[in-house]
């Protein structure tokens, strides 16, 4: 797959979109309400679209989050990140991408249940591990547990 | 069979024609409990791994009398908690210890199973130590114990079973 016309595709669909070339795999970072638009148009890139979501994932920093996903073409070969980036702490929501790949639901299920990120157009989103009674979003940095963690 | 007369326990009264062993029903009980321990398979992380080498042919821990590993709780007479116990695993474990039949025995192995473990002990998730949630007859340390470890463990609550009156301190 050609990387430098990847890039010209993505930086010509969201020009503020910041597309890093250095890392180990392709990283776009942009804001999350324009995650769903860029995959939608990843998964149709012509001749090799990204056709396989292979993890999705969050991360707390704390004054945001930002939720990550990673695309995967098999006719292609190859990965590219995306990252969006996320302010809102208290209610975050995210569209989800569910609709384009239909295994999304379980990792959006994952995240909401660690980070409480919501997912809006999820098939049910629910607790996946911890159980409908839990309360807080155990992988957040601001999350204590009195009981089972020490603070160090 | 290869049977050790030295080890039954009791005295053999030798009379004309035979022999015949005294011994007290506790003894006996405890001899014939104590080399037909049958392990519930049971593995919650590494540590099972470790316990599926002691089960087979290197280390081939039927030489020891136990003999064959059970499904089902109801057929098995000791559990080994062999890897971390979490929140979600708890009730589970409770209840596969309550469907066991009496007598019944309990083999902490490992450091996950005794206190949390080496890793993640300071989580949200994390059960520190099965012995919150029933009780346990030996404790094995390591991460994950060796097999000979393992195999001691068993020769220990062999031994426990046979002289429940002795506490097994420091042996």
């Amino acid at each position: 797959m050609n990387k430098e016309k990847l890039m010209d595709y993505i930086r010509e669909l969201n020009p503020g979109a910041v597309v890093d070339d250095e890392a180990a795999l392709l990283t776009v970072t942009l804001s999350a309400g324009e995650v769903h638009a860029m995959a939608q148009k990843l998964k149709d890139y012509p001749g090799n679209g990204f056709d396989h979501l292979s993890s999705l994932t969050a991360v707390d920093w704390e004054d945001h989050f930002q939720v990550v996903y990673h695309l995967y073409s098999f006719s292609g070969k190859m990965t590219i990140v995306l990252k969006g980036k996320l302010e809102e702490r208290e209610s975050p929501l995210v569209e989800s991408v569910s609709d384009i790949w239909k295994g999304a639901a379980l990792m959006e299920s994952e995240v909401y249940d660690l980070f409480g990120i919501r997912f809006k157009g999820h098939p049910g989103l629910k607790r996946l591990f911890l159980g409908e009674n839990w309360e807080g979003f155990p992988l957040r940095k601001d999350y204590s547990d009195e009981i089972n963690i020490i603070e160090r | 069979m290869g049977l050790k007369i030295e080890q039954l326990p009791g005295i053999i009264r030798k009379f004309p024609g035979g022999s015949f062993l005294v011994t007290s029903l506790e003894g006996i009980s405890g001899w014939a409990r104590s080399n037909s321990l049958w392990p519930l398979v049971f593995g919650t992380s590494c540590c099972a791994i470790e316990m599926m080498s002691t089960a087979s042919s290197r280390h081939d821990w039927s030489r020891f009398g136990f003999e064959v590993s059970r499904p089902s709780p109801r057929q098995a007479d000791l559990i080994i908690i062999s890897g971390t116990i979490v929140y979600k695993m708890a009730p589970v474990l409770k209840r596969l210890y309550d469907q066991m039949a009496e007598p019944k025995y309990v083999i902490a192995m490992g450091a996950c199973a005794i206190s949390g473990g080496p890793f993640f002990y300071n989580s949200y998730s994390v059960v520190k130590g099965a012995d919150h949630v029933i009780p346990v007859d030996v404790y094995i340390p390591g991460c994950p114990p060796r097999p000979e470890a393992l195999l001691d463990s068993m020769m220990q609550l062999q031994k426990k079973i046979r002289q429940p009156q002795k506490a097994m301190v420091n042996e």
